[in-house]
């Protein structure tokens, strides 16, 4: 290992998200993932980070490692230059559902279907929190926030199946509360050639906490067949997003070979 | 002996008239003219009707004449809608198949359907047809006339000269041009080819781009050949926010990068203006504008957008804004302004219209050897340990580092940051990085000092001046010469040239401010400066300034003043 490896990957800024945040547990799941990669010989100059606005943006302050802090919805779009500019660099996104599938949903389509080697980590909690609790395009109808106080007339839409139609060559869900598993679904999905997409779900203790929802549905995928886009489809099925007592697969759903944009 | 004349070319979509205008400027650019076209289409891709207007001088005119001297109709509607500024001594020439022109004098018909169906050519090589008719009756020879369809058509290139040819027999000679000594050799470029070309020059690298007329012109020639060449990379993204922001990221990177649009796009790039600012982002964008608000009217030109420009971006703003005024301009300050961009790591704006980038210029290329490129210093590696992306300095400029470089971490943020790039909400780090990027405002207008900012041209001693910006600049300048006024022309609008445009006025009693748009957007910044032109010349009907027009506005205004 050399000197630069051995460099701590904290940072000094003053953690502020809420107690009990799910984003602790990806935080801890990424950099367990991310110092598997540098172990294995990334080099971590190579490594950056694009984030936009909201708390999971925030990861990139916590991270000592580059970064590129930008606008809402607007990170995906800033690693894709980043990875034009500089194949050798390894980008990974960190996004919220209200910035990926809300303000910026065109560029996680168009960064899907061009297949870019970037890696898309969405902290899924289904609601805006960084503006204290509305609804985004995950959260389930009926949602109770206070621009939807008699509950949210929309039904969600499942990015999972967004992301198969828009040909994905890696898509994944997890859950951070299972943090060892979600580790394994970041590794998979940094070594993956071409564009990797992750669904993390997410509780927001203060605005929306799923928590017991999820422990009491979430349940670990066998590996199964990664290059069938139908039995992908039919896993994908099994939860639609909304509150219900269907359970909750995790795992890598599809992985397939494309051309890398 | 000093020559001048014009000559337009007209059809419908889809008969090849820019093309053709194309041919006979280069014809009469072998000849050693400097030549002017300006084109006009609608927002269709068949039908309607398009012109190109083609002024042959023997020195350099950058606007069109309200006058013409030769008129070539491919279809009857071209005769219809410029027969009346035909000169009395001009000349028409039209296709004979399609309708006549009786009791006209000035007219040659030939039959150019007749002459292409026998040779089996497409139908839109009736432009040829006609192009060789009118050059013939110019006195081209016939050797001429192949050497430069040789050159200008790979495909079809046999049955184009047999057209050439039949129809360049029935010309009859109306009057020879003659050939004139060049004095030097000079390219045929739009201001969006001689723009991408200064860009190149000072070290281009990436090209992000969503199309938009009048900036379609700049992605089209960095993604063919000539880009290619110099190994530009052209990205075409979904829309216009992907484009500003994908761009950052190249930046960011380490790329020299580049993007441009027109008015509709930039507004949409916005909030990524203000974080290029924000995380001290060297970036280009380019702003050529068409009559506005909204979709306005998208295929003709105005300078609609100088108030936008100048506020472009929320927040405290940082930024070069520069407007050339014809295609040398452009090309040199889009090599320039990349350059300053990366010197002071901030978003500079060039600001054109659709006459700079679609009208085709003689373009002197010697302008691109004073494009110097981008000096870019890497972090050196004995400091790189401690590197800090917004470490405070004396000028303000931080050193610049990329993702990539070992032993440093590079964090941009679009937060109000510490040195280190972490977001911070404390009032005392906050106010140190606001101060930061002041004193690089306050370098940056020390650099408007340093350069070319305000250009003077006509009597300089005239006491009677007229101001201009942008592509204004090229019909202006026929009239201040003209009238023997003094002419000043604004190229820096941000940071405002003011001790240059102060020191331009000295001695002028009079000032008169002309302007492409409705509000003379100009006038509310001179205010702000003290500066107060006594009348304004506007024009907003989606059409470039003629030099006739703003002779007849200028002498009204002179008039009005004697009989004070």
């Amino acid at each position: 290992m050399s000197d630069q490896n051995k460099l701590k990957l904290e940072t000094n800024a003053l953690n502020t998200w809420c107690p009990g945040c799910g984003n602790f547990g990806i935080l801890f799941a990424f950099k367990k993932a991310i110092s598997s990669l540098i172990q294995e010989g990334t080099p971590r100059e190579n490594i950056v980070l694009s984030s936009g606005i909201g708390c999971s943006s925030k990861i990139v302050d916590y991270l000592n490692l580059n970064s590129f802090c930008s606008l809402h919805g607007r990170p995906l779009a800033i690693a894709e230059g980043v990875k034009i500019a500089n194949p050798k660099l390894k980008v990974i996104v960190f996004a919220g559902d209200g910035g990926t599938y809300n303000e910026g949903i065109s560029h996680l389509i168009h960064a899907a279907k061009r297949n870019i080697d970037l890696t898309v980590l969405v902290h899924d909690n289904r609601c805006f929190a960084l503006t204290t609790g509305q609804f985004t395009a995950t959260s389930p109808q009926g949602f109770k926030g206070k621009s939807t106080p008699q509950g949210s007339r929309e039904e969600p839409f499942d990015p999972l199946r967004l992301m198969l139609a828009s040909n994905a060559s890696f898509i994944a869900r997890g859950y951070s509360g299972k943090i060892v598993h979600l580790q394994k679904i970041i590794s998979a999905a940094l070594k993956h050639p071409g564009f990797s997409f992750v669904n993390i779900l997410q509780p927001c203790v203060s605005f929306f906490n799923t928590t017991d929802f999820y422990n009491q549905r979430v349940y670990e995928m066998k590996d199964c067949d990664l290059g069938s886009r139908q039995k992908a489809l039919a896993k994908m099925q099994e939860w639609n997003y909304q509150e219900n007592e269907k359970k909750i697969p995790l795992g890598i759903f599809l992985q397939v070979k494309r051309p890398v944009y | 002996m000093e020559k001048d004349f014009s000559i337009i070319i007209g059809g419908a979509a889809g008969q090849g008239s820019r093309r053709a205008g194309l041919l006979i400027a280069k014809a009469f650019q072998s000849l050693g003219y400097y030549v002017f076209v300006y084109d006009e289409y609608q927002s269709l891709v068949r039908g309607g009707h398009s012109f190109s207007s083609i002024r042959v001088s023997s020195t350099k005119k950058n606007s069109s004449s309200s006058e013409i001297d030769f008129l070539i109709a491919l279809d009857q509607r071209t005769w219809e809608e410029h027969r009346h500024s035909l000169k009395k001594e001009g000349q028409v020439f039209y296709n004979h198949d399609y309708f006549q022109i009786e009791k006209e004098k000035r007219a040659q018909g030939i039959v150019a359907t007749q002459i292409v169906e026998k040779e089996k050519g497409k139908k839109i090589m009736e432009n040829i047809s006609l192009v060789a008719f009118f050059l013939g009756s110019l006195g081209f020879s016939e050797e001429a006339l192949k050497t430069l369809f040789r050159k200008e058509f790979n495909k079809f290139q046999e049955i184009n000269l047999k057209i050439a040819q039949k129809s360049f027999e029935k010309s009859i000679l109306i009057k020879k041009i003659p050939l004139r000594k060049k004095k030097q050799e000079f390219s045929l470029l739009t201001g969006n080819q001689a723009l991408a070309q200064g860009a190149i020059k000072a070290g281009l690298e990436f090209y992000f781009a969503y199309p938009m007329t009048p900036a379609t012109g700049i992605l089209h020639y960095l993604a063919g050949s000539t880009g290619r060449k110099a190994g530009i990379k052209t990205v075409q993204m979904e829309n216009e926010l992907a484009v500003a922001n994908a761009a950052l990221g190249s930046a960011y990177a380490g790329k020299p990068t580049m993007l441009a649009t027109s008015g509709g796009g930039l507004a949409l790039m916005g909030e990524a203006f203000s974080l290029g600012v924000q995380a001290e982002i060297p970036l280009l964008f380019i702003n050529s504008q068409r009559p506005a608000p909204a979709s306005g009217v998208p295929t003709y030109t105005a300078q609609g957008d100088l108030s936008f420009s100048l506020g472009l971006g929320h927040g405290d703003i940082v930024k070069f804004l520069v407007a050339p005024g014809d295609a040398e301009e452009a090309a040199y300050w889009a090599g320039k302004l990349l350059s300053l961009s990366w010197e002071y790591q901030t978003p500079s704006l060039l600001l054109i219209d659709k006459q700079i980038s679609e009208s085709t210029f003689s373009f002197d290329p010697e302008i691109l050897k004073k494009i110097s490129p981008i000096q870019i210093f890497p972090q050196s590696k004995n400091k790189s340990l401690n590197y800090q992306r917004y470490e405070i300095t004396k000028n303000g400029t931080s050193s610049l580092a990329f993702p990539g470089q070992k032993g440093i971490v590079v964090k941009a943020n679009s937060y109000e940051h510490l040195e280190n790039g972490l977001t911070t909400e404390q009032e005392i780090e906050i106010q140190k990085m606001q101060d930061k990027r002041l004193r690089k405002y306050q370098a940056m207008q020390k650099v408007v000092n340093q350069v070319d900012a305000v250009k003077v041209y006509g009597n300089k001693k005239s006491s009677q001046a007229i101001l201009v910006w942008g592509s204004t600049k090229g019909p202006a300048r026929e009239v201040a010469e003209e009238l023997k006024i003094k002419m000043i022309q604004p190229l820096f609008l941000e940071p405002f040239p003011e001790k240059r445009i102060k020191a331009a006025l000295q001695g002028v009693e009079h000032l008169v401010l002309i302007e492409g748009n409705a509000l003379g957007q100009l006038e509310g910044l001179l205010k702000s400066y003290q500066i107060i032109p006594q009348e304004k010349i506007l024009k907003y009907n989606s059409r470039p300034f003629l030099a006739s027009e703003i002779k007849a506005a200028l002498n009204k205004i002179y008039k009005n003043e004697r009989s004070k």
